[in-house]
């Protein structure tokens, strides 16, 4: 069991955003700026260590005939445990994320990480997949937040970039321009995998 | 059978250990949200209020100003602002239901003769960069010094002389509505809202 590859296949060759375009709720819903999809990815990523940990960890307890509700409300709990936390702490990131961060529940990557690879494997190996996914996860939420958000309101995290006679190209933050953005960027990518 | 008890039981344990954890969080938490939650509603306070000495969300007067769709009672809660133990304004949160996309609410300061002293949205759905732009202080300031005497409460798309915002109409109108609708109620029910300020103090 190769660590390494474990944690680096999430962030690349094996992409929630990119590759497997698993979580396109939250992807397309909550980047309409670099700074929520940085406390967005972020918060999966931790909901996805923890559940990956914990049902590692109880794999051989779970029945296999109700795995998939156990896995549910060991995810929702941490989910609700991050939304908690995160009203408790950092208010203003939890009003800007609103009605999402109850949503990671239904978030398949995580899911499908519990299902495919934290049910077969051990702590270690589960903590890595967890890592690598939620933070490439949180990458491609980056990426694809920041261009919205440059093309968008002519800004980066939240600092003007263009000066004020910039003219915001609106259509980038709304709806259409979220699908428009990522349908650019996987074409992009494509084309430099095939070299 | 066996095999069922074993499942209710594995899922029943789940669900036990989840329900502990939560309830520990949530006792951790609760005290920090709560607080949260006042600070917000204290910011938007001191923000629209009329300068002021003591706690606005402690001296408050709750009064019932309509019944909803279904004949409940709509309750609202008036702030009320003092500086040395003079009156210096009330804030009251108004919604306007006809947003663009849901409800808008806002929290209206005026000062005791009927002068908007501030107002600041509170929740929103509109459209980014459109009707979105109702939460920034060139729309917002407009309201100040405004009364239900010295201003005419519609856009000027509408023959008033609030502006809209290039390319969304809807919201500020909704919003001009609401603010208007806050003022004529205390206007007509002033008596009522600064009432009791002896006896809660």
């Amino acid at each position: 069991m190769n660590l390494a590859r474990e944690f680096t296949k999430g962030l690349w060759k094996e992409n929630a955003v990119f590759r497997l375009l698993l979580g396109m709720c939250p992807t397309l819903a909550v980047t309409t700026s670099a700074e929520n999809g940085i406390g967005m990815g972020l918060a999966t990523t931790f909901v996805l260590v923890c559940s990956n940990l914990a049902i590692s960890a109880m794999r051989k307890l779970i029945p296999a005939q109700v795995r998939i509700p156990a896995f549910i409300v060991i995810i929702a709990s941490f989910v609700t445990v991050v939304q908690l936390c995160m009203e408790a702490y950092v208010y203003d990131l939890y009003k800007a994320l609103g009605i999402f961060i109850p949503l990671i529940v239904v978030n398949c990557v995580i899911l499908g990480r519990a299902e495919a690879f934290a049910s077969k494997n051990g702590l270690i190996p589960s903590l890595a997949d967890g890592l690598g996914m939620g933070l490439g996860f949180t990458l491609g939420l980056f990426i694809l937040g920041s261009v919205r958000e440059i093309l968008g309101s002519g800004s980066l995290l939240g600092f003007s970039l263009f000066g004020a006679g910039y003219q915001p190209f609106l259509l980038m933050i709304l709806p259409p321009g979220a699908f428009i953005c990522l349908g650019l960027l996987l074409a992009g990518m494509n084309r430099w995998e095939q070299g | 059978m066996k095999d069922t008890l074993r499942l209710a039981i594995a899922l029943t344990l789940i669900a036990a250990i989840a329900g502990l954890i939560l309830s520990l969080v949530e006792a951790v938490t609760r005290e920090p949200i709560a607080e949260q939650r006042r600070l917000e509603t204290l910011k938007a306070l001191q923000a629209v209020l009329p300068p002021l000495d003591n706690a606005p969300d402690a001296d408050t007067v709750e009064l019932i100003v309509g019944t909803d769709k279904k004949g409940k009672p709509i309750k609202r809660l008036f702030y009320r602002g003092r500086k040395d133990n003079e009156l210096s304004g009330v804030a009251f949160k108004v919604v306007a239901p006809e947003g663009y996309s849901g409800n808008i609410e806002i929290m209206t300061g005026i000062t005791p003769d009927g002068t908007v002293s501030g107002i600041e949205i509170l929740n929103h759905a509109e459209t980014p960069g459109l009707g979105a732009k109702i939460v920034e202080p060139a729309f917002k300031g407009q309201f100040k010094d405004k009364s239900l005497a010295n201003a005419d409460w519609r856009v000027k798309k509408d023959g008033g002389q609030f502006d809209q915002i290039t390319g969304a109409t809807i919201s500020p109108r909704a919003i001009v509505k609401a603010v208007k609708g806050g003022l004529e109620y205390y206007r007509d029910h002033r008596g009522e809202i600064l009432a009791e300020q002896e006896a809660t103090q």
